[in-house]
């Protein structure tokens, strides 16, 4: 499937300011994701997952700062100009977020939405225009496109307002599709088939998605690749089988254990104790250490960076407590 | 509110609008001891130029200006502040009563109350005191009438908006009575907000006051009310000290409970004093 | 085990202002014994949470009959709530909003001791065991609720309901609005408090998998109705609806095997009006063409068991 790197991020950090000065929401992230390729960023809320998203987008709060480099078809997001930036964002990477009743213009045309970008970044007129904005409804499986054009978002359910955002940050033919939570707000039918949805379109398309989600389960659903991330750092990198059935690092382990067993059976769920650091409050060593049951001195003390422990697969957990079990 | 509630008055405006009310309201009570004469008295030659001997000159009776100032804290304030008492009560009360119990209830006090916010205040407040007759206490009785409906909107949008929320539900399902819901649940989410405008209309209450004054309506001669000082002194524009003083006093009253009423707002906003969630 | 609520046939409306009423309940039906958790799934808009506010009294219903310890529940009017319903109690959603920003939490919980006729010192007293007993430190009886995590305001909402000694809790989505990390510490109070003090509890929720988990039964709404009810164990390894079976397989497997869940096509249908005959025929995968004629009833069939569809055995 592998047929080029799109996007290489190495050792991206974003600052966020507060009130106590710079603190670090992303620290020294390195991933990339192919061409084609599903790659899942999980966590819980506060990791940093977002913020990544944010940074690769120039969408990054004011007085926010990055570092390192995210490099997309041979140029650096990071060093870019603000207008260059505009052009690639909405053109060859583009968006889907959470909500969809928010992302989408109440007030306006679905066509107007749709052609939007279309006519902007690629100069088209507005025939020409209207056409591929059919044609991109029926893509999303929209039922009677050309009647959808002319409707306002309050005459869609959420699942169908959440496939016309994906049609709208389709509409320039992008090379990379970022979705923030893309089906946290959906019922779980409708989330079925906006992830077949996404499957579909990377398959086509040869459309990479970078799919940023707390729920493993839609993880193991549509990512070829998950890096899970705590405390703004890499905890775990790796094929999605691998991450998700011999998981190396506590955290990982921990998440997995929490989720309702499939079977049942157990009558109570196991959550990992206490409850992930905020910002600025990442404490010293490895971030997760107060909350891991395998926890040594080194891991109070030094910061562990991902180290390659199979094909693919890297683990940011020196003591390996979890090696001999894979 | 415990502890974003300090940065609020920090601010410059914060500062200076506390520092005129504390100073208008010590001039008020400390009248007779500030004040060089009495505001009747009439003491020297008439319309002298501000002096050493009278700093805000006299006027044409030959009344000390600024002995008349000081009085005038003493006529507006006091009725100031009840007057917005009397409407921040009555208005409060007819909101409560309408928010909760919505329906008919809720219609006919809120017509009532359209029916006073549909003529621009001056407007109305002079036709009542004209009705009632050129009288200070009329005045104050007008402005009440023009003032109360704010309240009673500003009570019943919060009573509604609360009287539907979950944390009433769930007292209501501990076993609580509706009467009960409304002074405990309810009562500290719309104090707040009642403060705030409370302290905005104490300026407007002087101004109205002043105005009705300035019209013949309010305060009669010879009391020193400001309102009827400036309109007196109009009557001799270029001699500047007779309109300016009152005129002045009415201006940082009406500013500095503004400021004031702002930063009260600000101070009382859950969402200065809640948390930052990371 | 004794039945400790009951709701038959049970409607809910909306009435909009130049549209026809909205049937948000529409002949719905529910049992709970003490002990007991039952758990109550559906998509948004299916009506299971305006179920629930109905069974408390807080939603007026339009039909049917709701009984709690064998006495009908009314409506909540502008009366104070008949003491014998005090058991009875709800767990909201949204713990920012179940809560009184103003109002100091120690207040806020002793407020059930308070209205069952102790004194305020006695009530804060307790209160503050209640905070204890959820996990709370003593101390927040004097705090704000905005100085607590979305996690720990839940936990207060629901010792504010202990302290009404309930014993039937709603709790309706009492885990959606939190984060992950205190979504399981949260259900595991609360299946603890009812096992414990052997209340019973319908568990509203849209999370199936937290519900496989925890409840002893499950109920399953479709548009208004509840479709299936049964031992959760059975509910989900053989499901008698394809509304319950479309369900279950649309959630994704933490399993890591790259397997799509699996779409049910169509929208959910307005609920302003409904299909005629079975309200899922037109997105039914193995509808017959009676089933656009004939609205089947919840029907009895074994094992404790219940189905509303004529293919059910």
């Amino acid at each position: 499937m592998t047929v080029g790197t799109l996007l290489e991020v190495e050792d991206l950090t974003v600052w966020l300011a507060t009130r106590n000065g710079p603190r670090k929401a992303v620290d020294g992230l390195s991933f990339r994701v192919d061409a084609g390729e599903v790659f899942g960023i999980a966590g819980e809320s506060g990791s940093g997952k977002t913020m990544t998203a944010m940074a690769l987008l120039g969408l990054l709060p004011h007085a926010a700062r990055t570092g390192g480099r995210a490099v997309f078809e041979g140029r650096d997001l990071l060093a870019m100009r603000p207008r260059e930036l505009r052009d690639v964002r909405g053109r060859s990477i583009a968006m889907v977020s959470q909500d969809p009743s928010t992302s989408l213009h109440p007030m306006l045309s679905i066509e107007t939405q749709v052609t939007e970008h279309m006519r902007h970044h690629l100069g088209i007129g507005r025939s020409e225009a209207r056409g591929r904005a059919v044609e991109l409804l029926s893509t999303v499986r929209i039922p009677d496109p050309e009647r959808a054009l002319k409707a306002h978002p309050a005459q869609f359910s959420g699942g169908m307002r959440q496939r016309i955002a994906i049609a709208v940050a389709l509409a320039c033919e992008p090379r990379l599709l970022l979705a923030d939570e893309p089906t946290t707000a959906l019922d779980v039918t409708v989330q079925a088939g906006i992830l077949r949805l996404l499957d579909r379109l990377r398959r086509e398309r040869d459309l990479a998605v970078v799919v940023i989600t707390h729920d493993l389960g839609v993880m193991s659903a549509v990512a070829d690749r998950i890096c899970v991330m705590y405390g703004g750092r890499t905890a775990e990198i790796g094929p999605r089988e691998t991450v998700l059935t011999h998981p190396r690092h506590p955290y990982t382990r921990g998440l997995l254990d929490a989720l309702p067993h499939p079977e049942g059976g157990a009558a109570t769920l196991r959550p990992i104790p206490g409850s992930p650091p905020s910002l600025g409050g990442v404490p010293e060593g490895c971030p997760f250490h107060p909350r891991c049951a395998f926890a040594v001195d080194s891991c109070r003390a030094e910061r562990p960076d991902p180290a390659p422990v199979g094909s693919g697969h890297r683990v940011a957990c020196p003591p390996d407590p979890l090696g001999g079990t894979a | 509110m415990t502890t974003g509630s300090r940065t609020p008055w920090r601010q410059p405006l914060a500062l200076v609008g506390a520092a005129f009310v504390v100073l208008w309201v010590l001039v008020a009570v400390l009248a007779p001891v500030l004040a060089p004469y009495g505001p009747l008295d009439q003491i020297a030659d008439k319309l002298l130029e501000p002096s050493a001997q009278h700093l805000f000159g006299t006027d044409q009776l030959g009344r000390d200006v600024l002995s008349r100032v000081i009085y005038g804290a003493q006529v507006s304030l006091p009725l100031a502040f009840l007057l917005v008492a009397l409407s921040a009560v009555i208005g409060s009360v007819v909101g409560a009563v309408a928010g909760f119990f919505g329906g008919w209830v809720d219609g006919t006090l809120m017509r009532l109350a359209d029916l006073v916010f549909a003529f621009p205040g001056i407007i109305l407040a002079m036709a009542v005191a004209a009705a009632l007759g050129p009288e200070l206490r009329n005045a104050v009785l007008a402005v009440v009438v023009v003032s109360w409906p704010s309240y009673a909107r500003l009570v019943r949008g919060l009573v509604m908006s609360a009287r539907n929320s979950e944390y009433v539900a769930a007292g209501r399902l501990l076993g609580s009575s509706s009467v009960r819901t409304m002074i405990v649940d309810l009562r500290p989410n719309v104090a707040g907000p009642v403060l705030v405008m409370a302290a905005l209309d104490v300026g407007n209450a002087v101004l109205l006051l002043s105005g009705l004054s300035f019209l013949g309506l309010g305060a009669q001669p010879p009391m020193a009310e400001w309102g009827s000082m400036v309109v007196s002194g109009m009557d001799y524009f270029d001699l500047w000290w007779l309109w300016l003083y009152p005129g002045l006093s009415i201006l940082t009253v009406v500013l500095a409970f503004n400021f004031v009423g702002d930063t009260l707002r600000d101070a009382l906003d859950p969402r200065t004093a809640r948390a930052i969630r990371g | 085990m004794s039945v400790l609520l009951e709701a038959t046939g049970v409607a809910v409306e909306y009435h909009r202002q130049g549209a026809a009423p909205l049937r948000a309940v529409d002949h719905a039906d529910l049992t709970l014994a003490r002990g007991e958790i039952l758990g109550l799934v559906g998509e948004s808009g299916c009506g299971k949470s305006t179920l629930g506010r109905a069974v408390v009294g807080l939603q007026r219903t339009a039909a049917g009959e709701i009984r709690f310890d064998g006495r009908p529940v009314a409506p909540l009017g502008l009366r104070r709530r008949p003491a014998g319903m005090r058991g009875l109690q709800m767990v909201f959603q949204d713990p920012y909003a179940s809560l009184n920003p103003r109002r100091l939490v120690g207040d806020q919980v002793g407020d059930g001791y308070l209205l069952g006729g102790t004194t305020k010192a006695e009530a804060r007293r307790r209160a503050g065991e209640l905070l204890e007993r959820v996990g709370l430190p003593a101390d927040a009886v004097r705090r704000y609720p905005h100085e607590f995590s979305g996690g720990q305001r839940q936990r207060i909402a629901i010792a504010r309901t202990l302290a009404a000694e309930p014993s039937c809790i709603i709790a309706d989505e009492p885990i959606s609005a939190l984060d992950a990390s205190a979504q399981a510490s949260v259900a595991n109070l609360l299946v603890e408090l009812v096992r414990e003090l052997d209340m019973g509890m319908v568990f509203i929720s849209h999370d199936l998998s937290v519900v496989r988990q925890i409840a002893d039964r499950t109920a399953v709404m479709y548009l208004g109705r509840v479709v299936e009810v049964g031992p959760t164990r059975q509910v989900w390894s053989e499901p008698a609806h394809p509304y319950t079976k479309a369900l279950i397989s649309a959630v994704p497997r933490a399993d890591g095997g790259g397997v799509l869940p699996v779409e049910l096509p169509g929208d959910v249908p307005d609920p302003s009006r409904p299909p005629g005959g079975c309200r899922f025929h037109p997105r039914c995968p193995v509808a017959l063409p009676s089933c656009a004629e004939n609205d089947p009833p919840l029907t009895i069939l074994r094992d404790g068991r219940s189905a509303a569809c004529v293919l059910a055995k």
